[in-house]
């Protein structure tokens, strides 16, 4: 007999280390002819970072986007990055990519004073031009400041490379007196409905509908976000159903070598009705509001998964994965207790 | 002004990557590469007598081996330092490296393997993290005093604590306990585990690598090989998926080491059977709650004891006790909080961060908690934890003191996208204040 469920839940992604002391570094350089490259140490891990972090560039310089080269390989010139892990680049690369954009734009305005005639001061960058405040006719282009720095056109040579620098707090490690570790970034926020039929014959769990909504602080790119969290329910899948390295845990023996035994989820096994929403409360600690929440899309399902079978069967499976066989012997169990 | 940020725009490397351009550590082949393939532990627990190389070494192909003697400099690594490099004395879990082969190809690589007389003594290990904190258990490792983390100074409980529970426990009008436990999953990432290393025209040793934090895993490199991280070219930032496994050297290491006896480019690689057997996974916990609550709803207490199955040595685990036992209360305002959390080593491959990592492994106990309390007490889910969601200035288990909260906003979101009309009284409660 297949009985159907539904069931919710409603979860936590904190961004960065959580001891912080947590730096990550940029650099953004001009070159001769206007375009601009911009260094980052986090990793690219097909999670978007080196997307992002590009549009930030572009905004923060004012320039077209397709003027902005974005390279993450982290090789002698890599900045300092701690990596891309704890969902963490969201909230702490863009602050590191603002100061380095700040200070391109300071390096800019030094080295065109002389050019310009005119005291740093009393130039202003605007939309990838440096011009004298109150006379916008005086002013030069990227191009022209990054070829007359290259060709030796100012009074002194400049390196118009920006650099900048940021981490959320000091690292605070676990005072074991208090249990304080008070050193936290940001957190995400995500809820969770899904509906279930369970097949009481065969054990199997099929999630017909399922939506989930994250609360990102700012969507920097929706569509990385949309795809974060519909890519995160594919571990929140596997792991409340199928998964598993040690089937006989705690003995680790006869655990699964390939993927047939190891069962990873197929989009068959994706909900029929895959639902998605984002909310933006802006976190006064992330640029803009942004902040990192996409591991965090992999927490809701399980919890919420496990509501609707208890919904669909009246049994709280209270470890996961609820394979076929767990669920049956649950089954077995309830009927024997009557 | 542009206004980028906000934007849906395709991935900057996306096309690349579709169109097979992007070039990932194993399309990297050079001139005259090697192999190396791993002898690695035939059993859970082991004392290594001795190991016979000689017809491994005479095979067609194979150009040598290496061992735990190879290595330049630092003799163990990991997050806590605490992980052979290559296994010379004993072997803490199954599969566990212990030499190189290193040959012209895989293949040979393989066949030089099954050459190898290895004289192990097998030893009882032990599994059950509960039989492993026991006074008499077999310890994981010989190097160990005790097979439960020691934080330092023989601490070996991490705590963190709010209010008082035993007062919270006493104003609750009902109290709901639960035991759970969350499942081992490998990351399973298309990528498995891979390096390439070289020395280049100014003997600088190169590495490809698909870390997913370079500069965390530098020092580690630079200790084993006994080099100054600048005669490192450590090249990346292209990956195939991590989701948290490449946080963790798997292979650059011995890649390294490889190149550094043999002068030779060599490329080291995981199988999948490799990749899913022996590199680091998501590890177990088992968690007991014991929750207060109001029968109104308000949550009054929670008492939190965790264990972490942290696998043969420390890694990320230890600290992934802090950071699940921060945040094993879920997004809710409970004033009287007490989180007991302890790492247990065992005799497996490590555990190591992955997607959610520790995180979800708390968020699902304390949800479940959740549904049980508002089955117990017949309160609509969604409203139960709408008046318990934290707000801005709350203060969670760890005394961080909660900004920008939006969980009450994640939930009305979510029950408009599904299709659940929320009642007027929860829809006008706001994350800013109670």
């Amino acid at each position: 007999m297949k009985k159907k469920g539904v069931g919710m839940a409603c979860v936590l992604h904190p961004t960065g280390n959580k001891g912080a002391g947590d730096p990550s570094n940029a650099a953004i350089q001009l070159k001769p002819d206007g375009t601009l490259v911009l260094l980052v140490g986090a990793v690219d891990l097909g999670q978007g970072s080196t997307t992002i972090l590009r549009q930030f560039a572009a905004d923060l310089m004012e320039v077209p986007i397709e003027h902005v080269f974005a390279s993450n390989f982290a090789d002698d010139f890599a900045p300092l990055s701690l990596g891309s892990f704890a969902s963490r680049v969201t909230l702490i690369d863009p602050h590191a990519v603002e100061n380095a954009a700040e200070d391109l734009k300071k390096k800019i305005r030094e080295y065109a004073s002389d050019l310009l005639e005119a005291h740093p001061d009393d130039l202003e960058y605007k939309e990838g031009k440096v011009f004298v405040k109150g006379a916008p006719d005086r002013s030069m282009t990227l191009a022209e400041v990054g070829g007359a720095s290259m060709f030796g056109g100012g009074a002194d040579p400049a390196l118009l490379v920006g650099t900048g620098a940021w981490q959320p707090a000091r690292f605070h490690p676990h005072d074991p007196e208090t249990g304080a570790m008070p050193a936290v970034g940001a957190i995400s926020f995500g809820a969770c409905v899904a509906e279930v039929e369970v097949d009481t014959e065969t054990g199997m769990v099929d999630v017909t509908k399922l939506t989930q909504v994250w609360e990102v602080g700012k969507a920097v790119n929706p569509l990385l976000v949309r795809q974060q969290i519909n890519g995160g329910l594919h571990p929140g899948l596997g792991t409340t159903l199928t998964e598993n390295s040690y089937p006989y845990y705690p003995n680790p023996d006869w655990a699964p070598e390939n993927f047939s035994d190891y069962a990873l989820p197929t989009f068959l096994d994706y909900p029929e009705e895959t639902l998605w929403g984002i909310e933006e409360v802006p976190h006064p600690a992330g640029v803009k509001g942004a902040k990192g929440f996409s591991e965090g899309s992999t927490n809701g399902p399980p919890p919420a998964i496990m509501a609707a079978i208890h919904d669909a069967i009246g049994i709280w499976i209270d470890e996961y994965p609820a394979t076929p066989e767990v669920i049956l012997r649950a089954l077995e169990a309830k009927e024997a207790s009557g | 002004m542009t206004e980028y940020v906000g934007k849906a725009m395709p991935r900057y490397d996306g096309i690349g990557q579709v169109k097979g351009q992007t070039k990932f550590v194993d399309d990297f082949v050079l001139p005259g590469m090697l192999y190396a393939k791993a002898l690695r532990s035939p059993v859970h627990r082991g004392l290594i007598r001795g190991i016979d190389f000689t017809a491994a070494k005479n095979t067609p192909g194979v150009v040598g081996v290496v061992t735990a003697d190879d290595i330049p400099g630092a003799k163990r690594f990991g997050a806590c330092g605490d992980q052979p490099v290559l296994a010379d004395e004993f072997t803490a879990y199954l599969g566990e490296e212990i030499a190189l082969v290193v040959a012209v190809d895989e293949d040979t690589c393989m066949e030089g393997i099954e050459k190898i007389k290895l004289d192990i003594e097998e030893q009882q290990p032990v599994f059950d993290m509960f039989e492993a904190m026991k006074p008499d258990a077999p310890l994981v490792r010989p190097d160990l005093k005790s097979n439960l983390w020691d934080y330092g100074s023989g601490m070996t409980t991490r705590v963190m604590y709010i209010g008082d529970v035993e007062q919270g426990f006493a104003e609750a009008d009902l109290i709901v306990e639960g035991r759970y436990q969350t499942g081992e999953q490998d990351h399973s990432a298309m990528e498995p585990m891979v390096s390439v290393a070289y020395f280049d025209e100014a003997e600088r040793l190169v590495i490809h690598t698909h870390s997913q934090c370079l500069y965390f895993q530098l020092g580690q490199l630079a200790a084993i090989f006994n080099l100054p991280m600048s005669r490192i070219r450590y090249v990346g930032g292209v990956v195939g998926g991590g989701f948290g496994g490449k946080n963790h050297i798997h292979a650059d290491h011995l890649a390294g080491l490889a190149a550094i006896k043999f002068k030779r480019p060599v490329k080291y690689r995981y199988s999948r059977r490799e990749d899913l057997l022996y590199s680091t996974k998501r590890g177990v916990f088992i968690l007991e709650y014991k929750t207060g609550i109001k029968k109104d709803g308000r949550l009054t207490a929670n008492h939190i004891k965790l264990w972490h199955d942290s696998g043969a040595y420390g890694g990320f685990s230890p600290y992934g006790v802090e950071k699940c036992s921060m945040f094993a209360s879920g997004p809710y305002h409970i004033p009287n909080t007490r989180i007991d959390g302890q790492c247990v080593l065992t005799n497996k491959a490590g555990s190591s961060s992955m997607r959610g990592f520790t995180i979800m492994n708390g968020q699902f106990p304390m949800e479940m908690q959740m549904s049980k309390i508002a089955d117990t007490i017949g309160m609509d889910p969604w409203e139960l934890r709408f008046i318990n969601a934290w707000r801005d200035g709350d203060i969670g288990a760890s005394r961080y003191v909660v900004r920008g909260a939006g969980a009450l906003e994640a939930m009305r979101g979510a029950a408009e996208v599904h299709g659940i009309e929320l009642p007027e009284h929860l829809l006008a409660m706001s994350s800013r204040g109670r």
